[in-house]
Parts: structure tokens; sequence; C-alpha cells
């Protein structure tokens, strides 16, 4: 067994955790909902065991380093972040419901990862501008910030499916109270904001200590601090002139898009140091 | 209302609206995809190039060549800064006597309203009711406030008002980190130095306008070494320096990519590296008429006598690249030779072709055997005086994020009433300035301690 295969597996355990939320949500079965979770954790733990077994074959191949260094290495641990932050949130709030919001994103992450021909999922070595520590400190930080505007964007969403009239008979009717979706989409992106400005400031830190520069308006640090300024626009607008319901939510799904521009549209579209992600 | 406001009021309140930081930060994040689209500090061909004359005449009008310092980028930096301070003031002059009031007060009603109000009915006296939610609050709010009224006795706990502090202190993180940046630019550098192993040098060249800059101490490099990996991807590069001052060596140590040096304010980043002209070479010269051979290593510079005496070689020198007939041979030493009767010429002896020199059938061959390919290491140079307030600014900046975002303050109500023969109502109900989610939670587990 090797970490490939564990990593495989979870792509369609995930997938599996999707069907059942999916489910659950279109025939309005709680149970379903209630399997999807135990997939998905059973998901997360086989995801978290291909992980450190891809860290410990590193160690093997002699090149020894977290497995946080490739486009392949980066999705298989956002879909690690964004289901862990899922669980949480519904071990909190015991709502499953969202989990149609939530498990999707998850299962693609990794789906991307184990289907796009393009991505390599070979384990390479390290070079000497990412040999530092500041490598897993910058990294989590950062794709703990992407997960959490991931579940907000995905929470989002049901600002546009959720039927005003409360008495509709849509199967969007079941969807959490207006009070709770703002609650849980606000709170998915203060998390998403502290840690991405934990993320972009250890990245800072760590081009100080490898080149002298803390900022050099590489374009993925400059994506990263527009999406920085989207989220920072996010909550002036929500504390200080009062903002909610969908507005707020269109300007969480324009975050979102800068994430994902940050995240996948460097990479293919601008040059720059980032080597992954 | 006031209607006629003076100028200074104008620009004042102008500087002190939310939507003032609001279009700001709109602006600064639209502008700054430019940055990443338009080449940036490109030559002036190359905007041609790329885009046409058009184009390019709008790119340089705009600055967008170098628009992450074009005045009008900076001028929306300050315009945040500016707004950042009024605001503060602003703001900060009215909630400061909330912030820190002299003396705490409440007010009942408005905790009697409030919509997560529970009420319930116990079988306690009000006295020991009263002794119950005394300690719960004391122990797990704060200090508790008690006042009697009409019908009974209200109970008022707190926590967390400093906290309203929090967005003061992400903002002033603003502040520093923008000033850290200042500092930095104006009495800092960033240089490049690069050294050939076992050369010195106290001059480095600006990054921007490559102009001198004249350290304190000089560095020599004693050695690089680059390592790759089986793949071929490099693995590590390091470069072993001596930094020299008055003619004494004073630290001598390794640098790689993620360990520079810092020495008094200065930092030595390894930051790239390239072959650098060898110096001497070992040659097999093969005498024409009788194949004699012998083999001499020469510095550059050097002159032999060669097997007949008479002749003599020098080697004048080496260049990166060498012009045959229109072929670049590549890296060459060029050497001379003196005959007998007072005539010279110029051989050369490419590194790729060792035997080269045979195909000149002279009455001496020049074969190379060995050349020591050196290397130069390019160190980054950099003094930056404003880092501290930089990285004192991320401090403030996750401190005071984790504050507003994460803690809160928190009031708490509890009001108890009799309401028959050892039996008392008791209501409680609380307010936070954030998170009235995470409260709620929190007043039901108070509830279910006092229900016991």
């Amino acid at each position: 067994m090797n970490s490939s295969f564990l990593l495989s597996t979870t792509t369609f355990i995930y997938a599996l955790a999707t069907i059942f939320y999916v489910g659950s949500f279109a025939f309005k079965k709680q149970i379903l909902a209630k399997a999807g979770f135990v997939v998905l954790v059973i998901g997360f733990l086989d995801n978290s065991a291909g992980i450190i077994l891809r860290w410990i074959e590193s160690y093997q191949l002699g090149y020894g380093h977290a497995p946080f260094s490739n486009m392949y290495e980066s999705l298989v641990f956002f879909s690690w972040t964004v289901a862990v932050l899922y669980i949480f949130v519904e071990l909190k709030y015991k709502e499953s419901i969202i989990g149609v919001f939530a498990s999707p994103l998850i299962f693609l992450a990794i789906a991307y990862a184990s289907f796009d021909p393009s991505i390599s999922n070979k384990i390479s070595p390290l070079i000497p501008a990412l040999k530092s520590n500041w490598l897993i400190a910058h990294v989590i930080t950062c794709f703990l910030g992407y997960a959490g505007f991931a579940v907000a964007f995905g929470f989002s969403i049901m600002y546009f499916v959720k039927p005003r009239n409360p008495e509709a008979e849509s199967i969007f009717a079941k969807l959490p109270s207006w009070e709770l979706i703002d609650e849980l989409t606000y709170q998915m992106v203060v998390f998403g904001f502290l840690f991405l400005t934990i993320g972009i400031i250890t990245g800072a830190v760590w081009a100080n200590s490898a080149w002298g520069t803390y900022w050099s308006w590489d374009p993925k640090e400059t994506w990263s601090l527009i999406t920085w300024f989207v989220y920072a626009i996010f909550m002036h607008l929500r504390m200080m002139k009062g903002w909610s319901g969908k507005n707020l939510a269109w300007i969480s799904i324009i975050g979102f898009i800068a994430v994902l521009f940050t995240y996948f549209g460097v990479n293919y579209l601008l040059s720059g140091l980032h080597s992954y992600a | 209302m006031k209607t006629n406001k003076t100028i200074p009021e104008h620009i004042w309140q102008f500087f002190c609206s939310a939507r003032l930081a609001v279009y700001t930060l709109v602006l600064l994040a639209l502008t700054s995809i430019i940055g990443t689209v338009v080449l940036q500090n490109g030559s002036e061909d190359d905007y041609i190039k790329f885009y046409g004359h058009g184009w390019a005449n709008l790119i340089k009008t705009f600055n967008f060549d170098d628009m992450y310092h074009s005045w009008w980028f900076l001028g929306l930096i300050v315009i945040l800064c500016i707004n950042i301070v009024v605001c503060s003031i602003e703001r900060l002059s009215t909630t400061w006597k909330i912030i820190f009031p002299k003396k705490i007060t409440f007010n009942t009603d408005r905790f009697r309203r409030l919509k997560n109000l529970e009420t319930f009915t116990l079988n306690k006296s009000l006295s020991e009711l009263t002794l119950e939610s005394e300690t719960l609050l004391s122990k797990s709010v704060g200090p508790v406030i008690k006042e009697e009224t009409e019908a009974g006795i209200v109970l008022y706990a707190e926590k967390g008002r400093w906290t309203r502090l929090g967005v003061y202190v992400v903002h002033t993180s603003l502040l520093l980190l923008f000033l850290g940046a200042l500092i930095g630019s104006i009495f800092g550098f960033k240089a490049n130095l690069n050294l050939d192993e076992g050369q010195t040098s106290d001059t480095a060249s600006l990054l921007t306008t490559r102009n001198p800059v004249q350290l304190d101490f000089s560095i020599r490099c004693n050695e690089f070494e680059v390592r790759f990996y089986d793949t071929g991807a490099p693995e590590e590069f390091r470069s072993n320096l001596t930094l020299v001052q008055d003619g004494k060596d004073i630290l001598t140590t390794d640098i790689r990519v993620n360990q520079p040096l810092r020495y008094k304010g200065i930092n030595i980043f390894q930051s790239s590296y390239g072959s650098a002209p060898p110096d001497q070479v070992t040659l097999e010269i093969i005498a024409g008429q009788d194949n004699a051979t012998m083999v001499r290593t020469i510095k550059i510079g050097e002159e032999i006598q060669l097997s007949d005496e008479k002749t003599q070689f020098k080697l004048e020198g080496f260049l990166p690249h060498f012009d045959f007939s229109g072929h670049d041979l590549g890296p060459t030493f060029i050497g001379r030779i003196f005959e007998a009767d007072g005539k010279s010429f110029q051989i050369g002896l490419p590194l790729k072709f060792p035997t080269f020199d045979k195909m000149r059938k002279g009455h001496y061959a020049f074969v190379i055997k060995a050349a020591e390919q050196k290397h130069y290491t390019g160190l980054h140079i950099t003094k930056d005086p404003g880092i501290w307030y930089v990285y004192a600014g991320f401090m403030l900046m996750i401190i005071g994020c984790w504050i507003t975002f994460f803690m809160a303050h928190e009031s708490y109500f509890i009001e108890i009433q009799t309401s028959g023969e050892k039996t008392s109502n008791l209501s409680i109900s609380g307010t936070s300035n954030r998170n009235s989610q995470g409260l709620r939670l929190k007043i039901r587990k108070l509830c279910h301690t006092l229900k016991g």
C-alpha cells in the first residue's frame, strides 16, 4: 500500500459522501445526510493517512520534505483543509444539510488532482528556495484561508437558492434560517481572512529570509493581496455599511473567484516564483 | 446637521467615511491586477514589441510599466493611510468613553427586551438563587454588579470591553507596515554583487540604478558549490564567504538559499551563480617533429619556453565565446606563439574541443588536459532598517485580527424575582458586540448550569 493508492481511494470516498449529501437534500432524507457525514469522516481519515504516508515516502526516497510542494500535493491538501473545516462546522452547528454546498468542493479538488493528466503525482525533490521550515507554516495557513473562503462560497450559494417565502414547496425550503446562513458565511470568511493574513505574512517573512525582500509584487503575491482586499471590503461593508444577504454574498463569491485565480490562474496564465501554487 | 461647513471640515468629513475606505480598497484591488498582466520594469523596446506603439505610450503615461511604484498607486495608499488615521481619531474620541468608562452602568429595560432573553422558574428562594447566579457569573464572566429593583434583584457582569480596541490594532498595524516600507526605501538598499571564487570586493551594484554602493567591509568568496539531485534539479547552492575589515578576516561562514548571513544590519543572500573564467589551464604540448610531449600548468599571462628552446608560448587570456570562421566554439583559452624568427601568432584552445589545436598542424600542438571550472556566486545584499517596523506590523496585524474576529465585548444580565413560596423566576439575557450566535450558546450553557 502506498500514498497514491490511499489518495485515489480518498477521491472515491469523497465522491460517495457528496452523493449521500446531495441525495439527502434531493429526497429530504436526514438519514442520508448522516451517512454522508460518516463517509466524509472516513474519507478525511483516508486523506490524512495518504498525506502522512506521502510525507514518509518522501523521506524514504531521500528527499525528505513535507508534501506541499507541487500542484498535486497542494490540491490533496486543499481537499483535506476544506474537509476538516466542514467537519468542524457540522459538528459545531449540527446542521448537515449544508454539506450539499461543501462536499462537492472537497471532492472536486482531489478529483482534479487525480484525474487531470497534466498534474503529476510523482514525489519530486525540493529546489533550494523551498527548503525552509517556513514552507510548512506558509502552506498550511494559506490553505486554511483558502478552505475558509471555499466553504464561505458554498454557503453563499444558499442565498440564491433558498426561497424568500417560508411556505414554499421548493426542495431548498429546508435550508437553515437566514440568520444561521449569515452567521455561517461570516464565520467562514472571518476564519479565511485570519488565515490568509497569516499566510501572506509567513510568506513575506520567508521571502525576506530567502531573498531579502518581503514583498516583490510577484503575481502570486499580488493576487493574494487582491484577494485580501476583496475580503477586507467584505468586512467593511458588513460592519460599517450594514450590508448583508445577497449583496454581501456576491462579495464572498467575487472573493472566491479571486482565490481561484490566485491558486490556479496565476500558475497557468502568469509567471512567478511559486512552483506549485 | 450643520449645513454651512468650512472647507477643512469638508475634507475631514471626506476622509473619515467608511465609504472612502471601501472605494479605496476597491480601486487598490482593481488596479493591482494591471501589474500582474502588464510586463513590469521592461525596456522601452519590450513594450513596443509586445503591445505596439499606441499601447506602449499609454503604458508609459500611466506608469503601468512600474505601477506599484507609480505616483497614483502610492497616492491610493496615502489616501488609505489618511483615511485610517482620520477614522481612528474620529471614532476613538467617541468610543474611548465606552471602552474605558469611569463607572460601568447598564440599562435594565434594554436587557429585559432582548431577543435572547430566557425565563424559567426554579424551586429555590430568591437569596439562594441570587448567591448561585452571582458565583456563576463572577466565575465564568467577571466582576458582578448587583442592584435591587422593586420586584427583585438584577445582576450584571461583562468581559472583553477592551477587545473593542482590536480594530484599531489592525489599522495601526497597517500604518506600521507602510512606515516600515517607507523607512526601508529611504534608508535601505538592495544591491547585487557577483564574486568569483577567490575574489574580494566591498562594492555592490544597486538593483534599480546599477550605481555602486560601498560596504563597511569586504566580502571574499572562498568557494562556491552547487549540488544537483539525480533528476538534474538543483539541490543546494552554497557559498563560503569571509568578511574582511581593515585587512583582517572577521567572520567566515557558509550561506545558502534560505540561510543568509546577517552582519551589522547588512544581509547577504545567495541569489544566483554562474561560471567564472578559469585562471589557469593544464596543457599537453606535443612537439611536431618527434612527438615528444610535456604537460604544463600555465596561468593566464604566463609565458613558457618550449622544448626547442627558441619558441615561446604565452597564455594570453580566456574568452567565454570564441569565433572561428563564423562558428562559436564556446569558452576558449587564447594563447600566442612567439617563433624563433620573431614572428608571433594567436591560437585558440576551446574547452569543448580539447584537441582542436592539432588541426593547425603547427610545430607544436596544444591539447587541453584540464581546466578547473570556477564559479562566481551571485550575492544579493540588502540593508533594510524598516524591517522591524514591518515585522512589528505583522505581529500586530495577527493579534489585532484575532482580537477583532474572535473576541468580543460580552455582557450578561440575570434578573431574579420571587414568584411564590420557595420558588423564584429567573431571566437571563446578554449582548455581544459581535458573534451573537456564540453568545446565545453561552447563555444556554448558563441556563443549563443554573437549572442544575
